[in-house]
């Protein structure tokens, strides 16, 4: 999947590569907070970074070499991503990723140089992103048990794949050298990378399973599920006593509000700036059903009259400008939609278990401070 | 390391190309692939240009064609995908021992192969004279960050150690009479995964905590500090500039 020189034209991929450019610093800060936590390394995560980091990229690497039997004759490799941000948090992964693409370019020749920006945003930044939100979200919702950490991490790496081949269509969409169909493109990378996604999924899988089976507190994506540590005094289990400025946090302690806003602030400008910039032609899908005849026997849709059909403000007759507020008006709608149902399932999956209400109340806050 | 100190990439030799300070080769490369990329795909003959002048660098190295061309096979999966291009994209057609083929499919698929392929054999070059170390230090050199350097430095020291861990674990599964033929047997190569991923992480704390019984506060000495004189640059930049009045001419003649 590494995208050579002259795949994609050279402002996007410069803009491919300002856009890697401030995850990898980003991650740089962010994997010395992950890297410093854990019991022998507080306020060593400066130089923890290096030698852990570059182990993990040294593993990333490796294991895109264990080759795994399909059916007869053919096997896939790994490509790493989810795995590497659900062992050892999305900074660091990415961070790994990073380093993995840029040896390859330099050393292997391995994808272009030109394109490196392309290859660390589709593969490292999309990837570890989609794979560790994903992987987050539902391990908040499912019951907190080791189970749980596999199903979570096997949808992840799932969908990880199929959204970063999208993710790779979109940038050939705007900055492709070649006039494919886009509607071309998208179907035959989602549909062959839905196939190798499934492979990566088991295997990211087995691989998070057979890991925490043996160290789970090596597992990023596990911390919050550590039992508290129990003494047995005079036959009695006892809760230990918490060690002094406990190394047990989180790393994600922090609060994510941070995170969401800037999420929601680049989605709106995504949708109401960016767009405007879009192309006005009816996409793939569009177009082939126009090109076909099959579009004549689709009724109109039944909200085709609603305000924000066919994606314009109805009153606003700028185009861009009513498009652009469409935009926004869809994003602020969808967020609320999702933050609903998360609301909805997080408070029934906390009051559903009022027996138990020790662990899960510190579930759900240890939940909500993650 | 019995084996000798240097990496199966590097080719040993003491040409000019060799002895140029590793900043102002990465550097000329990163120019070259630029100007590659942005010369018009219909300006056929420049191709040719730019590998006759990446032949004329090979041939000044001392890197045989063979170890060359050996080593630019990593191409060949995307020039599956470039073959398909003439097949799948709409526009004017013509006909080809048979075949159907689309016109702009056709340059597509030239563009990507060209300009790819051009690509992979500068670096395998770059490669193939540089040495790991002075690689890292010539991109330190070039103001990426020191802890990236770092990262990128420890992750080649140690990607043969860990690779051939991978291999010990692989010849001890077949040695008991393990072999790999299906989905069935993912189970083991997954566990193959995570023991492996527990050794690297284990040995990158031990790595840390040798390193600050020997007094590393996380910024690596510089001991040899990288110079590059004004003629070393000149001849470094030959190659670029070169290009760059090809893809002028590409442009003007267009």
């Amino acid at each position: 999947m590494h995208v050579p020189d002259g795949m994609i034209n050279l402002p996007v991929s410069a803009a491919a590569g300002v856009v890697a450019a401030g995850a990898v610093a980003a991650s740089l800060r962010g994997a010395r907070r992950e890297l410093g936590s854990g019991p022998l390394a507080e306020g060593h995560g400066a130089e923890r970074t290096a030698p852990l980091a570059g182990l993990v990229a040294a593993f990333i690497f490796a294991v895109q070499m264990l080759n795994f039997p399909v059916a007869a004759g053919t096997s896939g490799h790994l490509l790493g991503g989810a795995l590497a941000a659900i062992l050892v948090g999305p900074y660091t992964g990415v961070l790994c990723i990073a380093v993995v693409l840029l040896m390859q370019g330099i050393l292997f020749a391995d994808g272009g140089l030109t394109a490196l920006g392309v290859n660390i945003t589709v593969m490292g930044v999309v990837t570890v992103i989609v794979s560790y939100g994903i992987f987050r979200g539902l391990l908040r919702v499912l019951p907190r048990k080791r189970r749980s950490v596999t199903v979570s991490a096997f949808v992840a790496a799932l969908v990880s794949v199929p959204a970063a081949a999208a993710a790779f269509t979109l940038l050939y969409a705007i900055g492709g050298t070649t006039d494919i169909p886009i509607g071309k493109v998208l179907t035959a990378m989602v549909g062959v990378h839905v196939l190798i996604g499934i492979g990566e999924a088991a295997i990211t899988a087995l691989t998070v399973g057979a890991v925490i089976a043996v160290r789970p507190d090596l597992v990023h994506g596990a911390r919050g599920l550590a039992a508290p540590l129990k003494l047995r005094v005079d036959g009695e289990l006892v809760d230990a006593p918490a060690p002094a400025a406990g190394p047990a946090v989180p790393v994600a302690a922090r609060s994510p509000r941070g995170l969401l806003a800037a999420g929601l602030g680049t989605a709106l400008l995504l949708a109401g700036v960016v767009s405007f910039y879009a192309s006005a032609n009816p996409d793939g899908l569009e177009k082939v059903a126009a090109d076909k005849g099959i579009d004549k026997e689709v009724e109109e849709h039944a909200a085709a009259d609603s305000p924000l059909a066919d994606y314009g403000v109805k009153d606003i007759s700028n185009a861009r400008l009513s498009g652009g507020l469409a935009g926004m008006i869809g994003v602020g709608a969808t967020v609320v939609v999702g933050s609903g149902i998360f609301y909805v399932v997080h408070r029934r999956r906390t009051t559903n278990a009022p027996g138990s209400s020790g662990p899960s109340a510190s579930a759900s806050a240890s939940a909500e401070q993650a | 390391m019995g084996a000798g100190h240097a990496h199966k990439l590097y080719r040993h030799g003491h040409s000019p190309v060799h002895a140029l300070p590793p900043h102002c080769k990465l550097a000329a490369v990163l120019c070259f692939v630029l100007v590659v990329v942005s010369t018009p795909r219909e300006a056929v003959w420049a191709f040719g240009l730019y590998a006759v002048l990446l032949a004329g660098v090979a041939a000044l190295a001392r890197v045989p064609a063979g170890f060359l061309l050996r080593r630019m096979l990593i191409e060949v999966p995307f020039v599956a995908f470039a073959v398909l291009m003439p097949f799948v994209v709409p526009g004017d057609q013509v006909q080809f021992l048979g075949l159907s083929l689309s016109v702009p499919g056709l340059w597509g698929a030239w563009n990507v192969l060209a300009k790819g392929t051009l690509g992979v054999a500068a670096s395998v070059l770059l490669a193939s004279t540089t040495e790991l170390r002075a690689l890292l230090l010539g991109l330190q050199r070039l103001k990426l960050p020191p802890m990236l350097v770092q990262i990128a430095s420890f992750m080649i020291r140690y990607g043969d150690v860990i690779t051939d861990e991978l291999r010990r674990m692989s010849i001890a599964r077949r040695s008991r009479g393990f072999e790999a033929r299906g989905v069935r047997h993912w189970g083991v190569l997954g566990k193959s995964a995570g023991a492996l991923f527990i050794r690297s992480y284990e040995r990158g704390e031990r790595v840390h905590l040798a390193m600050m019984s020997r007094g590393y506060t996380g910024t690596m000495p510089v001991i040899d500090e990288m110079t590059a004189s004004r003629a070393q640059w000149t001849s470094a930049a030959a190659l670029p500039l070169s290009a760059l009045a090809v893809c002028l001419l590409g442009w003007t003649l267009l």
